[in-house]
């Protein structure tokens, strides 16, 4: 019978069914981080149970992490939280890779640096972008922490089969249209749970034509229009990644690994139970206006009306403009940001780095913003060190930082005042998730770049400095 | 896990769609390395006031949902992150049941409750169910003109009943496996840990098939 993608890595990791129709998966890497495993490890601890196979669990911290220096955390819970991750990860026997390591990073940035993440493999963490890891064919799913605690103690989870939900992207992006336009294209379209309950396989040539670290991009915000999973076949672009550069727990052999994973990408007659098809060449560079990130459109667009506004209460609508501070019937152009954050699991890696120098050289950060620049690992940082990307940032105005999740949850010092107003790279634009009382508006790296240098939103298409409000 | 059979208590309303975790607790209580102490945080941002004080304007502050038990919102609650902080702020609140719709808008089903949330949610023995969503408006209209309105949920039944003069009730939908773990109140662990054998001889087969 034909197969999905999804279908293959399932049903290669099939350990028992059991007789209620619950299905034992079998986990083949686990990644964790401090804030979503002391639950767990404590829980572990109380019931005198151990961790079944600590070599296929890797540990980073990266949600409390200060960015603007290495030294002492002043914070003393997030010192404690971080501490905690450290003792459990000797007690346990687990690989951490923490402050002082020059492979630490948000853990869905390392994962695939470190060769951790490989097609047709299961990946889980206690942190719902883990669809990160989806863009290599890797089933990879967020879990919470009585989850985690499951994983540790078991290396498997009782699960549902999902459903299945192929987007297909056709035709070329516009010049200075990103992958990150394409996703939240599709949110926009289905609605943050239109793939509620299934896992999103993306496909056509529009895919085929990105980067890893675009499809990674991708994958990231599956989570955000509801999906279990978000997935992309292996093929060359995948197996160049691993060619490329060695990486330690990348296959010794990487030839035979490689006859595998081409057995992976769907059967050209495989059944989905859901699809759509998006016409990638009709893009525009997209922006969040609302609190959900499903409220988003064209940058030529207007602040929509709320009862014109499909998937959501008017009520609803409302509700988040006032948040957003917000008029129905404001080009997006004029909205002036104050704070520009480039970073995150979305778009904090080297190629997303690159293209935001590529806006900045030569240019300045409008006097009236604020720029922060967190590489998403100290392997981005050093590359883009090397590359002088960073003397690029500095010269532009922005501040240049350590790795870590930073500004996109705040979770570290890295926040917004009330009523301050970002363009983000990052993937939630709820309230007050950059910091209470922020406004957040979702973006690629380039159009946050450009709305750095001009203090409003910009058609990155057309733009030319200088263009007035 | 703590077992769930049957509950009766007060109704309150949360009349939003797409109540995310972020909301329902935020970031700065993340950083507690306990399962306990989120329940005085639940909802924070919405239900405290710069000063510290409850927030007059917000739902649960209301007299009327003091002591509530029965958390009735909109579709798509729990959405965004993973956090099971999320789950432990509305239980450690006082909360047991929360109630979201199922709606359909054309080709498009919204279902009530984000997927690992409702996961976490089961784990810890907070029951939520979907209901449909003229029912769902039901209980919004009945509870807004009925102060104190109860209910009774009956998991082993999957009936909500509306405790009124003359009882409305309504069927929910609750796949097997979770209703008898959560009956029985099953440790998941443990239950898996059952099929050791199976996932010994799994490892080795599978071990074997990624040595490259």
């Amino acid at each position: 019978m034909p197969k999905t993608l999804f279908e293959k890595i399932w049903d290669r990791h099939v350990v028992e069914t059991l007789p209620d129709g619950t299905v034992l998966i079998y986990i083949d890497r686990h990644l964790v981080h401090e804030v979503t495993s002391p639950q767990a490890f404590d829980g572990l601890r109380l019931s005198h149970r151990k961790v079944r196979r600590s070599e296929l669990t890797f540990a980073t911290m990266d949600h409390n992490v200060p960015t603007d220096g290495r030294g002492e955390i002043k914070d003393p819970i997030s010192k404690a939280q971080i501490e905690a991750l450290s003792k459990n990860c000797a007690e346990f026997g687990i690989t951490l890779y923490d402050l002082k390591s020059d492979r630490q990073g948000i853990v869905h940035v390392i994962g695939p640096e470190l060769g951790i993440t490989l097609p047709g493999t299961t990946i889980v963490c206690g942190d719902s972008h883990t669809s990160t890891h989806g863009a290599f064919g890797a089933l990879a799913f967020g879990i919470g922490t009585s989850e985690v605690e499951h994983v540790l103690a078991t290396q498997c989870l009782p699960q549902k089969k999902p459903k299945t939900f192929k987007v297909e992207f056709t035709g070329k992006l516009q010049p200075h249209v990103t992958a990150k336009d394409m996703i939240l294209k599709l949110i926009g379209q289905i609605g943050t749970a239109g793939a509620t309950g299934c896992v999103l396989e993306y496909a056509g040539d529009a895919i085929r034509r990105l980067s890893m670290e675009e499809r990674m991009t991708v994958c990231n915000m599956s989570i955000e229009a509801g999906a279990r999973a978000g997935l992309i076949a292996p093929d060359e672009v995948t197996f160049e990644y691993f060619s490329r550069e060695s990486r330690p727990f990348a296959p010794k052999n990487l030839e035979k690994a490689i006859q595998f994973w081409k057995t992976l990408p769907s059967d050209s007659d495989a059944k989905f139970h859901r699809e759509l098809k998006i016409d990638a060449s009709k893009i525009s560079p997209q922006v969040t206006w609302g609190t959900s990130p499903g409220m988003v459109t064209d940058v030529t667009a207007k602040v929509p009306d709320p009862n014109e506004v499909p998937g959501y209460n008017p009520k609803d609508v409302e509700q988040a403009l006032a948040y957003m501070g917000l008029v129905s019937g404001t080009p997006l152009e004029e909205v002036k940001v104050d704070t520009v954050f480039i970073g995150s699991c979305t778009n904090g890696r080297i190629e997303d780095l690159r293209r935001a120098a590529q806006i900045f050289k030569g240019r300045k950060v409008s006097s009236k913003v604020r720029a922060l620049i967190v590489p998403g690992s100290e392997k981005v940082r050093h590359q883009a060190e090397r590359e002088g990307l960073h003397e690029i940032f500095k010269a532009a105005g922005c501040e240049w930082r350590f790795s870590g999740c930073s500004m996109c949850l705040g979770m570290n010092p890295d926040q917004l005042k009330s009523g301050e107003r970002s363009a983000s790279t990052s993937n939630r634009n709820f309230e007050g998730r950059q910091g209470k009382g922020g406004r957040t508006h979702l973006v690629s790296p380039e159009m946050a770049a450009a709305a750095a240098v001009e203090g409003h939103f910009v058609d990155i298409r057309k733009w030319k400095e200088g263009s007035k409000v | 896990m703590k077992s769930f059979n049957n509950h009766q208590g007060l109704i309150a309303l949360l009349d939003r769609a797409n109540v995310d975790t972020d909301q329902i607790i935020p970031k700065q209580f993340l950083k507690k390395i306990t399962r306990t102490g989120f329940g005085e945080h639940l909802f924070q941002d919405w239900r405290y006031l710069e000063n510290g004080k409850p927030n007059p304007d917000f739902e649960l502050n209301q007299d009327r949902f003091k002591g509530a038990t029965i958390l009735v919102a909109r579709n798509n609650f729990g959405c965004g992150s993973s956090r099971e902080h999320a789950v432990w702020a509305i239980e450690q609140y006082g909360f047991h049941v929360v109630i979201a719709p199922n709606v359909e808008r054309g080709e498009n089903v919204i279902p009530g409750f984000a997927d690992i949330f409702r996961n976490n949610s089961l784990k810890n023995g907070l029951l939520t169910l979907e209901l449909q969503e003229a029912e769902v408006e039901e209980i919004f209209q009945m509870v807004s003109r009925f102060k104190g309105l109860q209910a009774k949920v009956e998991l082993e039944h999957q009936r909500v009943t509306l405790l009124l003069p003359e009882e409305i009730s309504f069927h929910f939908e609750m796949d097997a496996a979770i209703k008898h773990r959560l009956i029985h109140g099953l440790d998941d662990i443990g239950i898996t840990l059952q099929h050791e054998k199976a996932i010994s001889s799994f490892e080795a087969k599978h071990d074997a098939q990624l040595k490259y």
